[in-house]
């Protein structure tokens, strides 16, 4: 059985994946997680789910590729260019 | 040597050579998660009998790696099961289990003793062995019916008991541990 592992590294923080473990049973998938990331005190909690536990989502639709949904499709830097010329033309233009 | 040394050096020895033979199984334990839980068990023996040799080189006047590695073979107090070089995955839980049970029933003595550095070191020591025995019990849970392994806990059972004369197999593993300590003068610091 493959066992997923999540680990908190602070009282409050997201829990983030740690990795995966392989383990007979859920019992010996504890005793393994403990010792791979919690034994040097580098997690405040884990949590340890079977793979199969999890839903996993991997398929996103974008027919009409509505990228404008996306902050990502906003192109500020070019934008910024162009107003800071604009700037100094009108600058230049006042001399 | 006083009762009191005369019983740390018979733990130390144990957990010693006890950790010395778990380690042994280190890149060749049945799968590579246990590999890691196993090597890390050893260590952590190993790291008791350290705690242990120091207390009782504070009474005796020495330090823990002159009284774990400058002994002869025969000075040395552990049971005949640590000793046994032992070859396959059943014997080795067998062992580990019937260790674990033994060492919980001595640790809890050792925790009720008048002698507060005893106790205390005790206490700390006990405090990781819940985790070993979490991991014995997981094991013999699983091992519990499979005649091979009844076979190996039957066979070891009685071993956990004798404690006078050692196996040649101890000679050997002591030319191991302490070969490359006995390659260097006497007095060199490490």
């Amino acid at each position: 059985m493959i066992y997923e592992v999540f680990r908190q590294e602070r009282k409050g923080q997201a829990f983030q994946h740690a990795g995966s473990i392989e383990a007979p049973d859920e019992q010996f998938a504890e005793w393994y997680a403990r010792e791979q990331y919690g034994r040097r005190g580098e997690s405040t909690a884990l949590w340890i789910a079977p793979r199969e536990a999890l839903h996993p989502i991997e398929d996103f639709v974008d027919e009409l590729n509505r990228n404008y949904h996306r902050v990502d499709g906003y192109p500020l830097k070019e934008k910024l260019k162009e107003a800071r010329e604009r700037a100094s033309r009108a600058a230049a233009g006042d001399r | 040597m006083s009762e009191r040394a005369e019983l740390l050096l018979g733990i130390a020895d144990d957990e010693l050579v006890l950790g010395w033979r778990d380690s042994e199984w280190t890149g060749i334990a049945p799968f590579l998660e246990e590999d890691v839980a196993f090597s890390s068990i050893a260590q952590n023996e190993i790291g008791h009998a350290r705690a242990l040799y120091e207390l009782a080189a504070q009474e005796l006047g020495t330090t823990a790696d002159e009284l774990a590695f400058d002994r002869q073979p025969e000075e040395y107090r552990c049971c005949r099961l640590v000793e046994l070089r032992l070859p396959d995955w059943e014997h080795t839980i067998a062992r580990h289990w019937l260790y674990e049970e033994a060492d919980a029933a001595r640790l809890e003595r050792l925790k009720a003793s008048d002698d507060p550095e005893v106790a205390g070191l005790a206490e700390k020591i006990d405090r990781e062995e819940v985790y070993h025995r979490m991991h014995a019990q997981m094991w013999f849970d699983r091992l519990k019916d499979e005649p091979r392994f009844v076979a190996a806990v039957d066979e070891l059972r009685p071993l956990i008991d004798v404690r006078d004369g050692h196996s040649p197999e101890l000679t050997e593993l002591w030319e191991q541990m302490t070969e490359v300590r006995r390659s260097q003068p006497a007095g060199t610091t490490w």
